[in-house]
């Protein structure tokens, strides 16, 4: 794309609008997109009709039917999801992301604000900076976004009064000196009457400033410094043949050159850059932003994940992360689950701590908080699987933001912004011993496993759990069970029944169990156990074959017929919350290693099933 | 912020969603139409996985009726031995004989490309297809993803969607699940003229100005392609300079008049014109949550 065409319509701006309904944030994108022409006759045409139909602008046009998409959105007045406008002027092309503005839709908002270079936030003439003005303007600056155009809008509803515009700029900047801005625009304007949007108006010769649009054309955000140090995450590795291996990534910082020495991390290994394959030809640079394939003068073994990075300046490796975590998703997040990250090209295993506070997003005052609930914002350490490369999110917005992936549903249910690595985990190791669990197994006699009871409260899982220990100490096995009641005493007595509750009890349970598993015990537990993920983890602390989950399988209405505890009688009388079946999930096992149906057999059936089970995976021997 | 010109970071943006997707994916496919868009996306793929093949399929979800033009370029793509074609039926519309002219565009639509559409992915197990859309063309794209996920069924759940941050593409899905890939999404059609300019991309050549046979129907200029066309009472063939700005079945697809026969006079003619590009789309028409509709029951 060398022709000087390509070149001529000049650069590109994304920003963000804020603003509820009622500030007349759809009005104002209405607006822009007619004054740079970007509004086709047919589509002028259906909404001058859509406007006598649904507008409440009399004959008028009503520019906000324009760009409230989807049905469910017109049918209801309000606006709730990120759309993407386009439009362009002789200088520039503008991609705009229009988000709602109520507290319920703060996941919209960081979602756009995501991409954008600068924030059009919008104010009512007639109130001032209110409360969401501050949650707008807080996000903003979260996200990294560092220019603000303050759009005080509906000065025709104050008679144009110069006095109430420099009020409302005068009370946000004062509230502003809190935030990362570094350039803040007042504009007075009228959306409604097109006032100072293309061109100075008429009614506000005081102001000497220019129209919206003047200001979108001309404004350089400033969002990165140019001479940022090289980050090239590896996206795909090509191929084609045995004499060609290339790099394939978009640079996310900083240029490269050939010959330039760049660092692989997370391994560390160094090498210089060969080439920077083109389509037609090569080429001798290539800068932020731009999508390219290297090749490396060394057989370094690169993958997909890995960061290519300037050796002089390289990003940091670390697996855990002080963060600012934004939660996107109905179910709350859940300290201690194990959830995937995606950061840059590379997808892990990631958990938070609980969060050292939640972020009141209409003050960013600190909060307790347990979890974060839906839309809400808080500071938590981010654990992963491995060691990744990395950036401080206020250094580089794209190597040190990230996405959190819900394992089951696959959902994006949050994201997050790291501060720092913690300098302890570049200093905890596993302590290596020399004897091992091969070492004590031998001497048992037999193999270590976990034997994972889980099932509704009164299915039976330690009445079976204690026939089978019996069993398995008959056969000379060494056993230990963990009862959920036992525990729930002790090492669990600070916690309670709330989702986040059982999650850590249950990762608790898992490293007691681990630890019995490696010293060669065969673990018996006996929990409810009620979310694949927790399960999932606690399989995951141990090998695979070492794990074996053993659903107990009872319907609801068997166990409260039953109810042995009289627990279920309490719950259906709210007298116990978060109570499994009743009004908190139980998420049955998919493919357990066993499935026992006590409506058929009995306890003691049961148990000599599981013990066949174990003898016949070798982990037990029976007598001869 | 970057020195990098607007065609250049939307380049930039639509190989990085290709290389993406790719990575992701067990068995991608494009979804190839042979508009301009198609075009677009064809030669981005090339640049994208350059010096490799293009590792993915193009499908072509065939109705009988585009116009004979549009054959011609596809067939000389197929040839071209850069790329696998699939050309897909839907045996079911073929054995009824669907057409737009008996069964009307909103029948022929749904069997031929709907349907046909879905059945073509299920039969060949695709689990991610690369599409043309862009966000400008209609108010709900406007709000669609870039990875736009879809259930078992293709369906589209617009109030489920998965927020997209930075540029981070969430990929994962359960058995049976697929995603649309949209690597235009950003692009507007004035864009998509400008880099058909700037990289001398071929297209069909209805794009620009000729004589061609038309006749007035119900307000569009409908180009009389083959023998297949029967005239109504009162209409008569024309011959009339005119252009298409989207191609599609050529019954269903209006013309303008126009006297844009190069590049340049597309780009000049878009940059003065106040009507919509998909104007000119009879499919389009019936209701304002047309699309929208459409998408949610699984149409492109």
């Amino acid at each position: 794309m060398d022709a000087p065409t390509a070149n001529r319509q000049g650069d590109l701006l994304r920003f963000i609008t804020c603003g509820s309904v009622d500030d007349g944030k759809s009005t104002l994108i209405g607006r822009l997109l007619h004054a740079a022409h970007a509004l086709p006759d047919d589509q002028l045409a259906a909404l001058a009709d859509e406007s006598r139909r649904f507008g409440t602008q009399g004959e008028a046009l009503d520019f906000a039917l324009l760009v409230d998409g989807l049905s469910a959105e017109r049918e209801q007045g309000i606006t709730i999801d990120v759309a993407y406008r386009f439009f362009a002027t002789a200088r520039r092309k503008f991609i705009v992301a229009d988000t709602p503005g109520h507290e319920q839709y703060t996941r919209n908002m960081v979602t756009g604000a995501s991409t954008a270079q600068l924030a059009v936030i919008l104010v009512d003439a007639r109130k001032g900076v209110l409360t969401q003005t501050r949650r707008h303007s807080h996000i903003v600056s979260l996200l990294g976004i560092r220019n603000v155009v303050l759009a005080i809008n509906k000065l025709d509803l104050v008679d144009w009064s110069r006095e109430r515009f420099e009020q409302i700029e005068r009370d946000y900047r004062e509230f502003a000196q809190h935030l990362a801005l570094h350039q803040i625009t007042a504009i007075p304007l009228s959306a409604l009457h097109g006032d100072n949007i293309a061109t100075r108006s008429a009614h506000t010769p005081w102001y000497t400033g220019p129209s919206l649009l003047q200001h979108l054309e001309h404004v350089e955000p400033d969002m990165a410094a140019g001479d940022d140090p090289l980050r090239l995450p590896v996206q795909w590795v090509c191929r084609p043949g045995h004499d060609f291996r290339g790099y394939a990534g978009r640079i996310l910082g900083g240029s490269v050159r050939p010959g330039d020495a760049v660092r692989v991390l997370p391994s560390g290994r160094q090498t210089t850059v060969a080439r920077i394959v083109g389509f037609a030809a090569d080429a001798a640079q290539a800068v932020r932003g731009e999508s390219v394939m290297l090749t490396l003068a060394d057989d370094v073994d690169a993958s997909r994940g890995d960061v290519l990075c300037a050796a002089n300046d390289p990003a940091g490796v670390a697996d855990q992360f002080e963060t600012t975590l934004i939660w996107m998703d109905e179910a709350p997040m859940l300290p201690g689950r194990p959830y995937l990250a995606k950061l840059g090209t590379t997808t892990v295993g990631a958990s938070f701590s609980a969060p050292k506070y939640a972020i009141d997003v209409n003050s960013f005052d600190k909060l307790a908080a347990r979890t974060l609930e839906l839309n809400g914002i808080g500071v938590a350490n981010l654990a992963l699987d491995r060691a990744v490369a990395f950036d401080a999110y206020a250094a580089n917005r794209d190597m040190g933001g990230f996405i959190v992936i819900d394992r089951y549903t696959n959902r994006t249910v949050g994201a997050g912004l790291i501060h720092f690595a913690l300098r302890r985990s570049q200093n905890i190791h596993w302590q290596a011993v020399d004897i091992d669990k091969q070492a004590r197994a031998r001497q048992n006699g037999h193999r270590p496993a976990v034997l994972w009871f889980t099932g509704l409260s009164g299915s039976g899982k330690s009445t079976i759990a204690n026939l089978v220990e019996r069993e398995l100490h008959a056969l000379g096995a060494r056993t230990y069970l963990l009862d959920g009641d036992n525990i729930r005493h002790g090492l669990s007595k600070d916690l309670g029944f709330t989702d986040a509750d059982r999650v850590e009890n249950i990762r608790r349970v898992g490293e007691v169990a681990r630890l019995m598993v490696d010293a060669g015990l065969i673990v018996l537990t006996a929990f409810i156990s009620p979310f694949r993920s927790e399960r999932a983890l606690a399989r995951s602390m141990v090998e695979d074959a070492e794990f074996i989950e053993i659903f107990v399988d009872t319907p609801l209405a068997v166990v409260e017929a039953r109810d042995p505890k009289g627990l279920y009688r309490k719950a259906r009388r709210g007298e116990l919350k978060n109570f499994t079946g009743i009004d908190s999930p139980y998420e049955a096992p998919q493919s357990p290693e066993l499935h026992l149906d006590t409506t058929t057999q009995s306890p003691e059936q049961a148990a000599r099933a599981i013990v066949a089970a174990l003898v016949a995976r070798g982990i037990v021997r029976a007598h001869d | 912020m970057s020195a990098l010109s607007h065609l250049r970071q939307l380049e930039a943006e639509s190989i990085d969603i290709l290389r993406e997707a790719v990575a992701e994916a067990e068995r991608p496919v494009m979804l190839y139409s042979i508009g301009k868009d198609s075009s677009v996306l064809l030669h981005l793929a090339r640049k994208a996985f350059h010096p490799a093949r293009v590792p993915f399929p193009l499908l072509h979800v065939d109705t009988t009726w585009k116009f004979r033009a549009m054959y011609a370029l596809r067939d000389r793509v197929a040839h071209s031995g850069q790329f696998d074609l699939i050309v897909y039926h839907n045996p079911e519309a073929q054995r009824l004989g669907i057409n737009p002219i008996e069964h009307g565009s909103a029948l022929h639509t749904d069997l031929w490309k709907t349907q046909g559409l879905k059945l073509a992915l299920d039969q060949y197990q695709f689990d991610l297809a690369f599409g043309g859309a862009r966000r400008d063309e209609e108010k709900s794209r406007a709000k669609e993803r870039v990875f736009s996920f879809r259930n078992r069924q293709h369906h589209w759940d617009p109030k489920q969607q998965r927020p997209e941050l930075w540029r981070l593409y969430n990929a994962r899905k359960g058995p049976g699940e697929s995603i649309r890939v949209f690597p235009l999404s950003n692009w507007t059609e004035l864009d998509v003229w400008q880099y058909i300019r700037a990289e001398r991309i071929e297209v069909v050549p209805l794009y620009f100005a000729a004589e061609r046979p038309v006749v007035e129907r119900d307000g569009a200029l409908i180009m009389v392609d083959d023998e297949r066309m029967p005239l109504r009472s009162g209409e008569s063939i024309q011959i009339r300079r005119v252009r298409f700005r989207t191609l599609g079945c050529y019954p269903l697809t209006g013309a303008i008049e126009s006297d844009a026969t190069s590049l340049d006079a597309i780009i000049t003619e878009m940059e003065h014109t106040h009507s919509s590009e998909r104007q000119g789309r009879v499919i389009d028409r019936d209701g304002g949550a047309s699309m929208e509709r459409k998408k949610s029951e699984g149409y492109f």
